[in-house]
């Protein structure tokens, strides 16, 4: 079976994010960059797939500049068997649909069997791009997926999650697409043999230039932090002082240490 | 502007979240009218058009042929914009509409500036203002962002939608959570343990501050997720909703599916080592400090008082 897995690259969520030069994004130096969250679960459970069929065969791609690389090498050290890096310097001017534009372009033709992404991205989270992906390239696409199995080659029992715990059982045939949920699977820590076999992958590389086309749907305007909510109140120093003022706080303004 | 608003049909019944959509209509002073794929003789009460189909035929989740039915529905009612819940449905059905339609599609709005759409990003810690590019646009609403109008009443013309279809997709129904041995709900105080914590060991800490307040402790997904706690402790839009007198967010960022189940609070304390985080925006007090140091040093203390 051909496997493909999308992942993108995010900053960590903790970082302290300053706006670009131009207000139109966060910029980028600075920061400490990671899998996308979602994403993790996607390439585990490509690897999981494989790993139940075996003969199979995963390509992992990402779209984005140099330091894509090392998202890259990790999700070849879980298990993928080549990466494609799409170089892109500047992915975040491009929107859901241009991105899917892109990724649908590489997929045309290559007869993947099996599609995971995450459902959304951290930094942008649009949640559009898998199912924009499945779209273009015509395949039934399952989105949020909180449970897999692949039942013979092509059949697949898919649990969707919708709100207050209810999920959706669904079936679909392949060649099909899915866009991971948080908790889908425990993603695992690459180990130190395969971040060493990783090394000697192919890690191919795709100019995005020539799988691009069309322009974006919709503008950035900018990026601004929101308001902070008056009232709140921010107490720092130290952790004993930070417990005494906490302790009369809550004396004075709630009924519970009555 | 025309616009057309997309109910939710599930478990036999159309969601209220339809009245959130109403009220972002009215915001942006479009003409609304509905569309359901839900039960053709009991339709939503609301005074214009409904397009229904008949749920029975479609099903509660079958993508495919609920995409060529509202495509049916914006071309009659010749709409310029589509509008759903940011919810487990509409995330889903927007995409495929909106790629149909060549239409943006702005997800997760929570406010409007000048007619552009703003949306969270970087997990609520910034927000993005967007514009569209495109003759029609599709968007998909914050649960919450905007708040409901109320129910609606009169009788809608019914405008019955049918189309061909034999999509890919089996909807075999649903599964529901069992509900687990803590009732979250009942509890005076919560005091909930996020990502921060670091392992599992540390749950300890959390579930020490809750005994010690006589309350009960709860969690944010990940924490779940990784099995450190169990499901029914989840505070969420996929766990529990409670509203208790003292809620304590510790290591826990603030994202909107957490805020959801727990923003009706009457006081909230976060605990945080970034300033930044946006649980900051609906807490009472934050507190900036490594919980690990931190928590045992109030539990101690409150032992006292
Ligand atoms: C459809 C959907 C449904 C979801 N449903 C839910 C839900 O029901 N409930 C839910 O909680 N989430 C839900 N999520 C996930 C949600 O988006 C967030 O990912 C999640 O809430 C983040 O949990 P967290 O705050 O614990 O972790 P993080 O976002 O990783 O935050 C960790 C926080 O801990 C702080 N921290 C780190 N170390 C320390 C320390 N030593 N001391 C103090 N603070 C520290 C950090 O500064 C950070 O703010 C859902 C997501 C989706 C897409």
């Amino acid at each position: 079976m051909k496997i493909l897995v999308c992942m993108k690259h995010v900053p960590d969520m903790e970082s302290k994010f300053k706006i670009s030069t131009d207000g139109r994004w966060y910029d980028d130096g600075d920061l400490a960059w990671r899998i996308n969250e979602y994403d993790e679960y996607a390439v585990e459970q490509a690897v999981r797939l494989k790993e139940q069929l075996g003969d199979s065969d995963i390509t992992v791609l990402s779209i984005g500049p140099e330091r894509v690389k090392e998202a890259m090498k990790k999700a070849l050290a879980m298990g993928c068997d080549r990466g494609v890096h799409v170089v892109d310097d500047r992915p975040s001017d491009r929107d859901a649909m241009a991105i899917a534009t892109i990724i649908a372009a590489f997929a045309r033709g290559r007869n993947f069997d099996c599609i995971f992404t995450g459902m959304q991205s951290q930094d942008r989270g649009s949640g559009q791009v898998g199912l924009l992906v499945g779209e273009m390239l015509g395949l039934p696409a399952v989105s949020t997926i909180v449970d897999f199995s692949c039942i013979g080659e092509h059949n697949y029992t898919i649990k969707r999650e919708l709100e207050g715990g209810v999920r959706a059982v669904v079936e679909v045939r392949g060649p099909a697409l899915f866009t991971c949920q948080l908790g889908l699977n425990t993603p695992r820590y690459p180990t130190l043999p395969n971040i060493m076999k990783a090394k000697k992958k192919e890690l191919l590389t795709v100019p995005v230039a020539e799988l691009a086309g069309g322009g974006n749907l919709q503008d950035t305007v900018r990026l601004f932090f929101p308001e902070k909510k008056g009232g709140g109140m921010l107490l720092e120093g130290e952790v004993p002082q930070l417990a005494d003022k906490l302790i009369a706080i809550l004396k004075e303004k709630t009924t519970v240490l009555a | 502007m025309n616009m057309l608003l997309v109910a939710e049909y599930r478990q036999g019944k159309v969601l209220g979240n339809f009245h959130e959509l109403l009220a972002f209509a009215a915001q942006l002073q479009g003409q609304p009218s509905l569309f359901v794929v839900g039960d053709v003789n009991a339709p939503p009460a609301f005074p214009g058009r409904v397009y229904i189909a008949d749920v029975t035929t479609y099903k509660e989740y079958d993508p495919s042929s609920h995409k060529k039915l509202l495509l049916e529905a914006v071309r009659r009612e010749q709409a310029e914009m589509v509008v759903f819940a940011h919810s487990s449905y509409g995330w889903d059905l927007a995409p495929r509409l909106a790629m149909a339609l060549g239409a943006a599609q702005i997800s997760e709005v929570t406010a409007v500036i000048d007619g552009d759409c703003v949306v969270p990003a970087c997990n609520s810690k910034l927000r993005r203002r967007v514009k569209s590019l495109s003759a029609i646009t599709v968007v998909t609403l914050q649960s919450g962002a905007f708040s409901a109008q109320a129910a609606q009443t009169g009788t809608p013309a019914v405008i019955p939608l049918e189309i061909d279809e034999a999509g890919p997709y089996t909807f075999k129904g649903y599964e529901i959570a069992t509900a687990g041995g803590v009732d979250l709900g009942k509890a005076a105080v919560i005091v909930s343990a996020g990502r921060g914590i670091g392992k599992p060991e540390n749950v300890a800490l959390v579930a020490e501050l809750a005994k010690t307040l006589k309350g009960e402790y709860g969690a944010s997904r990940p924490v779940v997720d990784a099995q450190w706690v169990e499901h029914h402790r989840q505070v969420g839009t996929t766990g529990q909703t409670v509203a208790p007198k003292l809620y304590m967010a510790c290591g826990i960022s603030g994202a909107i599916q957490h805020l959801a189940g727990m923003k009706k609070s009457e006081f909230v304390v976060a605990v945080n080592t970034d300033k930044d985080a946006p649980i900051g925006e609906i807490a009472d007090v934050m507190v900036i400090a490594d919980l690990k140091q931190f928590l045992p040093v109030l539990t101690e203390k409150l032992r006292m008082v």
